[in-house]
């Protein structure tokens, strides 16, 4: 039954592709293992450019036909002339595009028709913190909520049920809620 | 004087290898049941004082045995079921020998060969009956906890007065974590409890107990072939139960007063830091919860509407704090202690250099038929072949599964 539902692709989330991937991995755990790269230059005042072009992954370097391009700066509130979103933006993008996706796979493998998906992201963030006006308040984010609006042909507990499945696998979810080890180290200077 | 040459060595004396012996016994199979101890003896010696069994009595029963005790619907203390496991004992005439430590087992041609505290021991099937939630799970990262804290976990914890006075932090929220959590604080101590993946579940729905529910409506008879991912399902923690009629959900803890925060992921200079994603995993148990009383209301209506059963009372969805703590400085002295609540392993160190364990350390079989050394065999592990596996219920109908794979093999390999 859900072999059938899962070959008539409705959401457009290649779900057998994803689930053939899982079994290789299981057997060649080796290649399971990622790394992400992305560089950043740095153009002007607080305006800088990402590229994001090759990553590693299923053992060897691998490089997209074109690289996609991130760019940050600060909107006027903090003297600059919002060329771009900032940086904590950008992370929220992340959040969202993560969580957005993981909806759209997992409601796929159920079976789940989607109408639309979308999805509402605040950030609270005392900016005491990153000027340095008070030592207790932290640089990032207090809290984060993500609100989301989706029309699809379940009962509303299974839609709950999908965005719950989506935080569960969920990268960025993960990399926000769970402390990483950070390295930054400086070479280049002559 | 222990004999040196058995058809079949059973290896743990607890419900599972007892069982299996009653099995054996009724086939006419050569065999003998070595325990370490004395029968039952994790129940007696690896438990806090306070555990009673999380099944009622009527669910306790042993093959051939119904409980037949005075109360049907108690719960008895983990003393009690040693005592009962020992009286069974003598009910199906074990061959048992207590007092013997099985230190390493190697295959041999057509069998095994037990080291033990009595010598060698060979058989031509292995029974290991050693239990699969027995030795506590202590991660790595407890080494980082400042030396000034006192540290246990659920196998040498027996009662509150053992900590030193002032908070404690427990780490998990499996059966276990929210026991010790809730005694201690009622004890008069400060508990903060971390919460990963839990499993929520009432004692009671509709005026019966849980267990008479997942019981009736099949979901403890499902088999290896009624699930689509095994290996979380085995994996699932122990549900937030007692033995008892008081709630140990998250709602209840936080009630009493515990400090519920995120899942503990790492200690770093002095400070415990919590997941972000408590919302998340209490939605996770509230949604999984939903479905499974759904599941025994519709069975309920289907297959007897006229039961006189009580409405069906939802639980509130678990009241979640609006900010959770992040972290916790050990430094503060808020801490004195720490309850690595944090699961169980199986006991398995003494079959180790069989090659049946894969690059990361776990046990390969198939409904407890241990393909890589033929002739063994493991009873006692989560949903073994079924999801009452691990219930004192599941000893029966894994036992006699098993026996029958195992009679065949001594069939098929007889002696020469």
């Amino acid at each position: 039954m859900t072999t059938e539902l899962m070959n008539e692709i409705q959401n457009g989330v290649n779900v057998q592709a994803l689930l053939d991937a899982r079994t290789a991995l299981e057997a060649a755990p080796e290649a399971a293992k990622f790394t992400w790269r992305a560089q950043c230059e740095w153009l002007d005042g607080v305006h800088s450019r990402t590229s994001i072009s090759g990553f590693f992954g299923l053992g060897e370097d691998k490089t997209r036909p074109s690289a996609h391009v991130v760019e940050t700066d600060h909107p006027a509130e903090f003297a600059a002339p919002d060329a771009a979103a900032t940086p904590v933006e950008v992370v929220l993008s992340g959040l969202a595009g993560c969580l957005t996706a993981g909806v759209a796979a997992v409601a796929e493998n159920r079976g789940v028709k989607l109408r639309s998906v979308s999805a509402s992201v605040e950030a609270d963030m005392d900016i005491a913190g990153i000027l340095g006006i008070d030592a207790d308040v932290r640089n990032g984010f207090s809290a984060i909520r993500v609100e989301f609006d989706i029309d699809a042909d379940a009962s509303s507990e299974d839609i709950a049920a999908l965005v719950a499945q989506s935080q569960k696998r969920s990268a960025v979810f993960d990399i926000l809620t769970n402390p990483t080890a950070v390295h930054v180290s400086t070479t280049g200077q002559k | 004087m222990t004999r040196n040459h058995v058809d079949t060595a059973i290896v743990g004396g607890g419900q599972a290898g007892l069982a299996m012996s009653r099995e054996l016994t009724m086939r006419g199979i050569d065999h003998l049941v070595l325990e370490k101890g004395m029968i039952g003896n994790a129940w007696r010696t690896a438990r806090w004082d306070s555990l009673r069994l999380l099944t009622p009595n009527w669910a306790n029963g042993l093959p051939g045995r119904p409980y037949g005790g005075p109360s049907f619907h108690g719960f008895m203390s983990a003393t009690e079921f040693a005592e009962s496991l020992t009286r069974y004992a003598s009910f199906i005439s074990a061959p048992l020998v207590e007092n013997v430590c099985v230190h390493g087992a190697r295959a041999l041609p057509g069998g095994f060969e037990l080291a033990t505290s009595e010598g060698p021991i060979s058989c031509r099937t292995l029974v290991a009956a050693s239990g699969g939630a027995v030795r506590p799970v202590v991660p790595a990262m407890a080494t980082a906890v400042p030396k000034h804290v006192f540290q246990t976990d659920p196998g040498s914890y027996k009662r509150p007065s053992d900590l030193p006075d002032g908070g404690v932090l427990v780490v998990g929220a499996s059966a276990s974590g929210v026991q010790i959590a809730r005694e201690l604080q009622l004890s008069g101590r400060r508990v903060t409890l971390a919460v990963g993946t839990h499993v929520r579940l009432p004692r009671n729905y509709r005026g019966r107990d849980i267990e008479w529910w997942l019981d009736a409506i099949g979901a403890l008879d499902e088999s290896l072939d009624d699930v689509d991912d095994l290996t979380r399902v085995r994996r699932t923690p122990s549900p937030q139960l007692i033995g008892g009629t008081d709630p140990v959900d998250l709602t209840a803890l936080n009630r009493l007063g515990v400090e519920i925060v995120g899942r503990l992921t790492d200690i770093r200079g002095g400070r415990a830091l919590f997941s972000g994603g408590l919302a998340h995993l209490c939605q996770a148990a509230d949604l999984k919860l939903g479905r499974l009383l759904d599941r025994i209301d519709i069975w309920a209506a289907e297959r007897s509407p006229g039961a006189a059963l009580m409405p069906s009372t939802r639980p509130s969805a678990t009241p979640l704090p609006t900010a959770p703590r992040l972290s916790l400085d050990f430094g503060s002295g808020e801490i004195a202690s720490v309850v690595w609540a944090t699961g169980f392993r199986p006991a398995n160190e003494w079959f180790r250099d069989l090659p049946v364990f894969d690059r990361r350390g776990r046990l390969v079989h198939d409904g407890g038929i241990v393909a890589g050394a033929p002739g063994l065999y493991v009873l006692g592990l989560p949903f073994l072949r079924r999801r009452r596996s691990l219930q004192i219920s599941g000893a029966g109908p894994d036992t006699r599964d098993i026996a029958h794979h195992l009679d065949l093999h001594l069939r098929h390999n007889a002696a020469a």
